[in-house]
């Protein structure tokens, strides 16, 4: 087949078309899994449905999820512009949570909204800092991200456990956890504002996160697109030969660019310790991390695209724990499964259809145009 | 003498551990030197593992285990390529993809067929490898030295890490005394080279993907059906990627890769026996901080102090034929 004209292939085909055909497909082969796992793959998706859109606690976990997707999202596209593969976003996220929580712990003889300004940068820094050894390796030994970051989740989890179990941990109790935050500093949640309206619900992780996810939506479309910065760091990601003969620094956008991304992962301790559990809690990043490159992927790397995805994220986890609660053959691992089928449509295979669907479209374009 | 069959049982484990990141580095070896990334080791090893556990569990034999192993294996490894080679994809995105579906997978088909939280059911001592006495073993334990080293070292091992040990010097012979390895090399570093000599690039990759599959199989199969009797969730725990990070330590070099692989099984040894003992002067080292030392070595390792590492020069691009 002859190949497309890239530039009469108009935006909605490529950016909405395509990736909706994949995300069908990927969608299909999901089904099948289902089955083979002995459950009703329609059935599941009604279990979905409702259990994200049914009923209002139920819509709240979705954004609430949503949230966490659309941090670690941005953390993985971020990176992405420049090339570099952080999936590493668990242990950033991890990290995170700890510079959350220490700086509250800290500083709680501060006024409130100070304490959370505060709170939001030491989950930036600590994130940051944790992407930065696996960054600086990269630009000046060459060492593959994929294998540091994914080695320094590794090591996150080994040493937020110790943590939890030699140096921080709440002694009064027996788990691995820490104290919890004094209540003055938690997020107001959906259920203290659903309450203004007189709506009485029983208990929504949901809180003002999500504005902050909002913001860090804005932040990073700002920054990528709009400034000096994010072009030199997307003309490293595209052709560092050429970036280099223009003056513009590999290693140093490298590191910035680890260093935002692993600060956007650790955004998810903020919700995570400020909003919902109050504490350090073992696990708490629970695979939203990797998640986050299926977002990115999906959303093609750009906000735009990532909230959507988050969205469609946030719907696939909260729909599923209501399909692990009613199919006894179902666990929340399919859901994990699910993800890298996603990825592979989305992201690896999304050459698959595409030259057929564009020519499709554009042929159809022409003949309007010459009738 | 009771620190001499410290240092024995020491070097014992150690090359009971090496024996999946061989496995593992060789099959890297093949994708890598053929120009195409793979980070799916992990995910490969992960389904070989299960795959081994429920087929012998079901077949009642570890070799049908293994065999249905080789095939799930080969088939994400042509999935891989279909992805990256034929529809050149993003050869990392695919591989994460890979690796992500597994982990899910291989966990979610467990818990819906056995229902234990995502573990197969125990193996019995028809459905798993047992360990191989070598003959004479018991005889010549007592003699010393040669005892130690026949009998407590080398004898008493699963068939794999025979396999592991046997499978480097093969691996040498095929990738660099061969004219398959020759190609194999040539369409990893200049694959239009190769292409204007008459050689179809598409295939020798699909051709390296494959023997891939097969290797990484046995790693799978070693960790599911021999040294453990079950599959259970992430068993694999990041021994694709220390492999991989052997094999690149290692400069693509089946000898200098086995070196580190052991060098990581040893660690690794180690670590298991650090665990709860008294070091002098630094007292009882936190056994979460003593799990991390294999990662933290890998960090160090691939940071390269001992020289940078020159990947082949093809890698990571798709071949597109010019037309």
């Amino acid at each position: 087949m002859a190949p497309v004209d890239k530039s009469k292939v108009p935006w909605w085909v490529s950016n909405l078309i395509v990736p909706l055909v994949n995300l069908t497909l990927a969608l299909l082969v999901s089904g099948l899994f289902i089955f083979i796992a002995g459950e009703n793959p329609y059935e599941a998706v009604r279990l979905i449905i409702y259990g994200s859109f049914g009923y209002i606690e139920g819509f709240a976990y979705t954004l609430y999820y949503t949230t966490n997707f659309v941090f670690t999202g941005l953390a993985f596209a971020v990176a992405f512009h420049c090339r570099l593969f952080n999936i590493g976003g668990e242990g950033q996220a991890y990290i995170g949570g700890l510079g959350v929580f220490l700086v509250a712990i800290n500083f709680s003889f501060l006024p409130v909204p100070i304490i959370w300004l505060l709170s939001i940068a030491g989950a930036v820094v600590f994130g940051a800092a944790w992407a930065f050894i696996p960054a600086y390796l990269q630009a000046t030994r060459g060492s593959h991200v994929v294998i540091t970051t994914i080695m320094f989740n590794f090591i996150a989890a080994s040493l937020m456990v110790f943590l939890l179990v030699d140096v921080i941990r709440d002694t009064a109790q027996m788990g691995p956890h820490t104290i919890a935050l004094p209540e003055e500093q938690w997020f107001p949640s959906f259920k203290d504002f659903a309450a203004l309206f007189g709506i009485k619900i029983r208990y929504s992780p949901l809180n003002i996160s999500f504005l902050l996810a909002i913001a860090a939506s804005v932040f990073v479309w700002f920054l990528v697109w709009k400034t000096r910065w994010g072009y030199e760091m997307r003309a490293v990601g595209h052709n560092t030969q050429a970036a280099i003969y223009a003056g513009i620094s590999p290693y140093k956008n490298i590191i910035i660019a680890m260093c935002i991304s692993g600060g956007l992962a650790g955004l998810l301790g903020v919700n995570e310790i400020l909003g919902v559990h109050h504490k350090i809690v073992a696990g708490f990043p629970a695979g939203y991390g990797f998640t986050g490159i299926a977002v990115a992927l999906m959303g093609r790397n750009h906000p735009i695209g990532i909230f959507p995805a988050a969205f469609l994220f946030g719907i696939l986890y909260q729909g599923g724990s209501e399909v692990t609660f009613d199919m006894p053959n179902i666990t929340r691992y399919m859901f994990v499964a699910v993800q890298g089928v996603i990825i592979l449509f989305s992201g690896a295979l999304e050459n698959l259809f595409r030259p057929q669907i564009e020519s499709f479209f554009v042929n159809r374009l022409n003949m309007k145009a010459n009738a | 003498m009771e620190f001499l069959s410290d240092i024995a049982s020491l070097i014992n484990s150690t090359l009971r551990i090496s024996t999946p990141l061989v496995f593992a580095a060789m099959a890297g070896i093949f994708a890598e030197r053929s120009g195409v990334i793979d980070f799916s080791l992990e995910g490969k090893m992960l389904m070989a593992a299960f795959v081994a556990a429920v087929g012998s569990y079901f077949l009642g034999n570890p070799w049908l285990g293994l065999l249905l192993a080789i095939i799930a294996c080969v088939s994400l490894s042509m999935l891989h390529g279909f992805a990256s080679v034929t529809y050149k994809g993003d050869q990392v995105v695919s591989c994460v993809a890979i690796n992500i579906l597994i982990i899910g997978l291989t966990t979610a088909l467990a818990a819906a067929w056995f229902g234990q939280a995502g573990l197969t059911p125990t193996l019995n001592e028809d459905q798993r490898f047992l360990e191989v006495n070598l003959p004479f073993a018991e005889s010549l334990k007592d003699v010393p030295i040669v005892g130690t080293i026949y009998s407590d070292i080398l004898s008493g091992h699963y068939i794999f890490v025979y396999l592991a040990y046997l499978s480097v010097p093969l691996v040498f012979w095929v990738v660099f005394k061969t004219s398959f390895g020759l190609r194999l090399r040539a369409v990893g570093e200049n694959p239009s080279a190769v292409d204007t000599a008459g050689i179809n690039v598409f295939a020798m990759r699909y051709k390296a993907l494959a023997i891939n599959g097969v290797l990484i199989a046995f790693a799978g199969a070693h960790l599911s059906t021999a040294v453990n009797a079950n599959f259970f969730r992430e068993m694999s725990a990041g021994r694709g990627y220390l492999a991989l990070a052997a094999m690149i330590f290692g400069k693509w070099h089946p000898k200098t890769a086995l070196i580190a692989c052991l060098l990581f099984g040893f660690t690794d040894a180690l670590q298991i026996r650090l665990q709860g003992v008294e070091l002098p002067a630094i007292g009882e080292i936190p056994v979460q901080l003593i799990q991390a030392i294999p990662y933290v070595l890998t960090v160090v390792l691939l940071a390269g102090f001992v020289g940078k590492a020159i990947a082949p020069n093809a890698i990571g691009q798709p071949y597109i034929k010019e037309r």
